[in-house]
């Protein structure tokens, strides 16, 4: 009686099916319940992976609705790579399917600011500008500069208070959420990512540069919506973040 | 940078965790060398990446794959090797070492090790794997013993037997935990010294040390669990000895990757690894 490995897998993740015939214990019996060892491993070593990629969506929920949400999702979606640090990559998404978590609608949105948080973690390292090069530019080139960012700065739109919730959650004392749309700066100044409110219109105009624009064109496409927009504070956040790698200012 | 020659001290080591990247700096007693898993370190940087060209200016460093699925009825994730090609690059370790077990079937990855019966056709399979992974990364490798819960009807090879033939085959070395013997053969009812004895020492790279559980059967035997969560028991230790009489020194690595305790526990059992280097019988 030969198992393959179809055989194995469909019984390890499935308690309700047969242990495989021809799995034995010491005696030649079949295998019982030593064949559970591999289930729990799975299961265990696969939650375990959940927890630390998702430390804010285990804050919000209890660490035992996120080891019942893992027990689903690793049924849902087993990883598709040996490396642990991209698994959970579609538990967002499979969050905002959930029925019965629907009233928590910043949930899918917590979870991307987990998995962005991860990225940075793991992301390239770059060495940024030095902020003096900015300050040394006149206005003029300084606005017809174009802009590299680290492969560890992210952006993240939400129209929840997403900043908010991460600071009530990770900080002591923090204020309570306020009821507003929140996009978030993501930036590794050296190893540790640092999370910042990115005021709006700056995602906009991150975007902007990202697509080759200078800075005073990047401003110019969102003036009319953001009329307000502080692009000094934006720069700020940027440099401290150590998120600037080149600055091109021969137009 | 380490000689590619080189290879690790027959000395005490330790399986590195990151919160003892300061204790191990500051002071790492008997330990002489680090293991770490290849799949943490196959990000694109940060903090990984650089504590990890630290700690290699430093110390001997293996390099020990979780992830390959050597025995897997599949073929080898070329993506996956790619990069292990790459991290064995740069990195130019003492050692690289894998597993005699499976854990990607269908594109999809168990993270855990999972076993295989022992026969001709597993056999040849597992040949041309290593054999495809040397070829890759340009290296010897070792194979490491499983830890078994469950015995296949089909297995026409004993694992000591079967881990020889691969060895002969593809010309790997092995990789032997004595933990996992002792494990397997409190649950499968053999000898360990027995299994010891018609294990192909002289290919012997490194030993491996754990703790494990103990739970039970359906019949009330004792099942023993492979964790990395705990001491490593007497028997084990004793086992070590055993092992070190007739194998002469080798390294010697302490796992420990569930519930990691403070540097200094996990230091007192590099020590005692030391210790039993220090006293085999000449």
């Amino acid at each position: 009686m030969s198992v393959s490995q179809t055989d194995f897998t469909r019984a390890m993740m499935d308690a309700n099916q047969p242990v495989p015939e021809g799995l034995l214990d010491a005696s030649g019996g079949p295998a019982g319940r030593r064949f559970s060892v591999y289930r729990n491993n799975v299961a265990v070593s696969l939650t375990e992976a959940m927890h630390s990629a998702f430390p804010l969506i285990g804050k919000l929920l209890g660490k035992q609705n996120l080891d019942g949400l893992a027990g689903l999702y690793l049924r849902a979606h087993p990883p598709s790579s040996p490396l642990m640090m991209h698994y959970g990559a579609e538990f967002p998404e499979f969050l905002a399917g959930m029925e019965q978590l629907k009233h928590l609608g910043y949930l899918p949105d917590a979870a991307r600011l987990d998995l962005a948080l991860r990225r940075a973690y793991h992301a390239g390292d770059a060495t940024p500008v030095d902020p003096a090069q900015l300050g040394a530019l006149a206005p003029d080139a300084l606005m017809g500069a174009r802009l590299s960012f680290a492969p560890a700065m992210q952006v993240l739109r939400s129209p929840w208070p997403l900043f908010d919730i991460w600071r009530f959650n990770t900080e002591e004392d923090a204020p309570k959420p306020r009821h507003e749309a929140q996009d978030i700066l993501i930036t590794r100044p050296e190893f540790d990512p640092v999370v910042q409110h990115l005021p709006a219109g700056g995602a906009d105009w991150i975007d902007a540069m990202n697509r080759g624009a200078t800075l005073e064109g990047a401003l110019s496409t969102i003036h009319a919506q953001h009329p307000d927009f502080d692009l000094s504070h934006v720069l700020a956040l940027l440099l401290q973040g150590g998120a600037i790698t080149h600055l091109d200012s021969k137009g | 940078m380490l000689d590619a020659a080189q290879t690790l001290p027959a000395a005490a080591g330790v399986g590195y965790k990151p919160q003892h990247f300061a204790d191990i700096l500051k002071d790492a007693g008997d330990v002489r060398w680090l293991e770490i898993h290849a799949e943490n370190y196959m990000g694109d940087g940060g903090r990984p990446l650089a504590q990890l060209r630290h700690l290699a200016e430093e110390f001997a460093i293996s390099v020990h794959g979780v992830g390959l699925s050597i025995g897997g009825e599949g073929a080898l994730d070329r993506d996956h090797l790619a990069r292990l090609k790459h991290l064995v690059g740069w990195l130019n370790p003492a050692s690289f070492s894998e597993h005699l077990a499976w854990s990607t079937h269908d594109s999809h990855f168990y993270n855990d090790l999972l076993p295989l019966p022992y026969t001709d056709a597993t056999l040849a399979r597992v040949c041309d794997h290593i054999n495809q992974v040397q070829d890759t990364i340009g290296r010897r490798m070792l194979l490491e013993n499983p830890s078994s819960y469950l015995a296949f009807a089909e297995s026409t090879w004993s694992e000591p037997e079967f881990l020889a033939e691969i060895t002969r085959r593809t010309g790997c070395g092995l990789l032997l935990d004595v933990n996992n013997v002792f494990v397997s053969a409190t649950n499968l009812d053999f000898s360990p010294q027995g299994y010891i004895d018609a294990f192909a020492l002289d290919q012997v790279g490194e030993i491996h040390l754990g703790g494990h559980d103990e739970d039970e059967d359906d019949h009330g035997k004792p099942l023993l669990i492979d964790s990395h969560g705990a001491e490593v028991v007497d028997p084990v230790w004793a086992l070590l000895d055993y092992t070190l009489a007739k194998s002469g020194p080798k390294p010697v690595l302490v796992e420990w990757d569930t519930d990691v305790p403070e540097w200094p526990v996990l230091a007192a059992e590099a020590a005692r690894a030391a210790t039993a280097l220090e006293r085999i019988p000449a």
